[in-house]
């Protein structure tokens, strides 16, 4: 007897049959995680501004489920950092960054939070990545939202093959420890 | 009443403070004042309580490092406007290095308050009866003055980028 | 970090001469409208004394997105402080760009053709419309009306799609030169300014009709954080937030730059300084920008979009490649071996806050001595606790948001 397999849009492959289907859970969750990512826009500078532009009717971010902002960081999974982020600024970004609850991403948007941009002054930091972990880069000054959009994609591929216990692991650990997060 | 021009108010003021007014110049259309510091606040108020001249509104207030000019390097400049007159000049008042210290513009314009504020970040200098000089952009535990000519752009304690590819 | 205690509230007031019993510190609490706030447009913060809901005094700190444009600029060549200027009021960045043009323009005493001149009016105004459609549309956004800044935006899309015409970039636009732009504007740049101006009217009229006489909204902006124009020129302040308290200062009208005298256009100025004031100063400025555009193309002379100065326009490409003389002067601009005049030098343009204003002092060499930038948001954000004092919570946010203070002017 062989078995039918089919494949949810957007989701998993799955063996079907009369009303059920059989996957591995962490594909389901990986799904439903990313097919609803709640963003918080940390949004200082002009990147911000593309970013408004991209949760506009032209650029539309709600079509891919990251319609519902969150500013609250204890109701959000993507932090969006957008701008540049001065020194004054960076133990905020980290205190924000662990309000955050697991599971948690990160999308560097723009090339002043990547790495500090065309500003390389002594009062900005070079790069978020020197006090929070990061998952995507989005290059540009400022990226045009079809960039911002291709960073969102990426995230989801992320949290699509992120496996269940990967926040609990030694490395994960060693990671934020690294970055004096515990 | 005769227009007010650059020549009148330089003539006028000149006139009013004497030998207290170390120079007067015109550069690309705009007056140039340079006076001592114990007339500026006088001089302002002066014009700006002066019936002709009406001077009502403060552009801006900067600061200025020169580190060549001996007991004059640093340099405070004000950007006045008399909307009336449709005339802007700006005055110079230089200050040395060992003891920058003026007295501070609030009195007349609230709005020097956070520009006091920027050029003592920036430059070291101290407005006396400023009613809060401290750092406003920086980091609260800034310790140097970053606009001094002395000081780098970059960052002494970075460690990423090699200054050897960046031709530096 | 800041710590929201009694002390620390104590020690800012303290600074300033102010002495408070224990008995009233206890009957306060303090609000932290935190850097990271979905309705302050921007990373600033302050911190509210407040009296249940009422605010009695509040305590600004910015300085959360300081660049150092002006430690910045000392370390960069003319032309690439244009990119740097873009970062200043990024909603509207040609008119920084055209401002800092003038400046450097000024100081090297290049006159410019007309028709230059009334290119840069059309992209300035263009600019002007876009930071204005963002502001208004963000105070409506803050009263809890998101429609009208979906239908909106979409014209500042298509303002983007213009500037992406002329120089390729949306919205960090680093547009022309110093002695003009790149290459004159493409019959396509004109078709789209022109499509652009048969059918924004309509949907602007569409947002009035949505927002400006609908009861809930005025009944949260009319009387809320306004300032009378005697203690705006104090703060001296400038702009639609100015013109709203009643005084008519443009600085395109008061020391005209780039021949805006030959334009007819009206300054809107409101009465009482409060936030439906400066709405609405706003949303006519649109319309006034609307009819400049209109009538620069009318009157558009044929002629150079950029000044005849070899020593400091850069030549084109093929000349550069094919003629000796190209050649050098390229060279010589881009290695900066050119004699630039010594001396002092401060311009002005009315950008989409107020007046926008450029000291710069040259000592000769290919990088400014000293750039100083009158960064209009950067005064007048200095007037909000006293703007907002014995308003409410909400009050607040929407006297800031009307303000528009864009943090990269702020801090610079």
């Amino acid at each position: 007897m062989g078995l039918n397999t089919s494949k949810l849009p957007n989701g998993p492959e799955m063996y079907v049959g009369e009303g059920y289907g059989l996957t591995q859970i962490e594909k389901v969750i990986g799904m439903a995680r990313a097919n609803s990512i709640w963003p918080l826009p940390f949004a200082t500078s002009c990147c911000g501004i593309e970013f408004m532009a991209t949760m506009a009717s032209t650029y539309d971010l709600g079509r891919f489920g990251a319609e519902r902002l969150s500013f609250s960081p204890r109701q959000a999974d993507l932090l969006m950092v957008m701008g540049t982020i001065a020194k004054k600024m960076g133990p905020i970004l980290k205190q924000v960054y662990t309000q955050m609850a697991e599971p948690k991403w990160v999308i560097a948007v723009g090339a002043c939070a990547s790495s500090g941009g065309i500003f390389d002054t002594y009062s900005v930091l070079q790069g978020i990545d020197k006090v929070i972990p990061v998952d995507v880069y989005v290059p540009g000054c400022p990226p045009p939202p079809e960039a911002i959009l291709d960073g969102i994609l990426k995230i989801q591929e992320l949290i699509k093959n992120e496996p269940l216990r990967r926040r609990e692991s030694a490395e994960y650990n060693d990671l934020l420890h690294s970055y004096q997060i515990d | 009443m005769a227009e007010v021009n650059n020549q009148i108010l330089g003539e006028s003021i000149s006139a009013q403070f004497g030998n207290q007014v170390l120079s007067v110049e015109e550069t690309y259309g705009t007056l140039d004042i340079v006076v001592e510091k114990s007339i500026i606040i006088p001089l302002i108020k002066w014009l700006k309580t002066h019936d002709k001249f009406q001077v009502n509104f403060l552009t801006s207030l900067c600061g200025v490092h020169f580190p060549e000019q001996n007991d004059r390097e640093l340099s405070v400049v004000y950007y006045l406007h008399s909307f009336i007159n449709n005339i802007r000049f700006r005055i110079h008042v230089f200050l040395p290095a060992s003891q920058p210290e003026i007295p501070t513009l609030t009195t007349l314009f609230a709005g020097a308050n956070w520009m006091e504020r920027e050029t003592f970040e920036f430059y070291g200098i101290k407005f006396i009866g400023h009613p809060d000089l401290r750092i406003i952009l920086n980091v609260e535990d800034m310790d140097y003055h970053p606009l001094l000519k002395q000081y780098p752009l970059v960052d002494a304690t970075r460690t990423d980028k090699d200054d050897k590819y960046f031709g530096r | 970090m800041i710590n929201i205690s009694d002390d620390n509230f104590e020690k800012h007031k303290a600074l300033n001469g102010q002495e408070q019993s224990d008995q009233e510190l206890k009957q306060y609490n303090y609000l932290n409208l935190g850097p990271t706030h979905p309705a302050t447009h921007g990373i600033f913060q302050n911190i509210l004394k407040m009296d249940g809901e009422v605010i009695v005094d509040a305590q600004p700190t910015i300085g959360y997105i300081h660049r150092a444009f002006e430690k910045l600029a000392e370390n960069r060549p003319f032309y690439q402080i244009t990119t740097i200027t873009d970062r200043l009021n990024y909603c509207s960045s040609p008119i920084n760009n055209i401002g800092w043009h003038l400046t450097v323009e000024k100081l090297l005493g290049v006159k410019t053709p007309k028709r230059l001149d009334y290119l840069r009016v059309i992209i300035m105004e263009l600019a002007r419309i876009a930071d204005h459609i963002i502001c208004n549309s963000v105070v409506a956004v803050d009263t809890g009306a998101l429609t009208g800044f979906l239908y909106v935006f979409q014209w500042r899309e298509k303002i983007y799609e213009i500037y992406e015409e002329i120089c390729g970039a949306r919205l960090t636009t680093n547009i022309g030169r110093i002695g003009g732009f790149e290459r004159d504007f493409s019959e396509k740049v004109f078709a789209k300014i022109n499509n652009l101006l048969t059918e924004l009217p309509a949907a602007l009229s569409e947002f009035e009709k949505l927002v400006m006489r609908n009861r809930i909204f005025m009944d949260r902006t009319v009387n809320v954080g306004g300032i009378t124009g005697e203690r705006a020129l104090e703060y001296s302040f400038t702009g639609p937030n100015l013109r709203a308290a009643g005084v008519d200062y443009d600085v395109r009208v008061m020391t005209p730059y780039c021949s805006y005298e030959d334009f007819d256009f009206t300054i809107p100025v409101g009465s009482s300084g409060d936030t439906y004031d400066r709405f609405c100063v706003r949303q006519e400025e649109m319309w006034q920008s609307i009819s400049i555009i209109k009538q620069a193309l009318k009157n558009l002379p044929k002629g150079d979009f950029h000044a005849d100065v070899p020593e400091f326009y850069l030549p084109p490409k093929e000349e550069v490649y094919n003629t000796m003389e190209g050649l050098i002067w390229h060279f010589k601009i881009v290695m900066g071996e050119i004699n630039v005049p010594k001396g002092q030098v401060y311009q002005s343009v009315e950008g989409g806050n107020g007046e926008l204003g450029f000291y710069l002092v040259s000592d000769g060499g290919r990088q400014p001595y000293r750039l100083h930038i009158r960064r209009p948001c950067f005064i007048y954000y200095q007037a909000y606790p006293e703007m907002i004092k014995g308003s409410m919570l909400s009050d607040a946010i929407l006297t800031m948001s009307s303000m528009n203070v864009i943090a990269g002017e702020l801090d610079a």
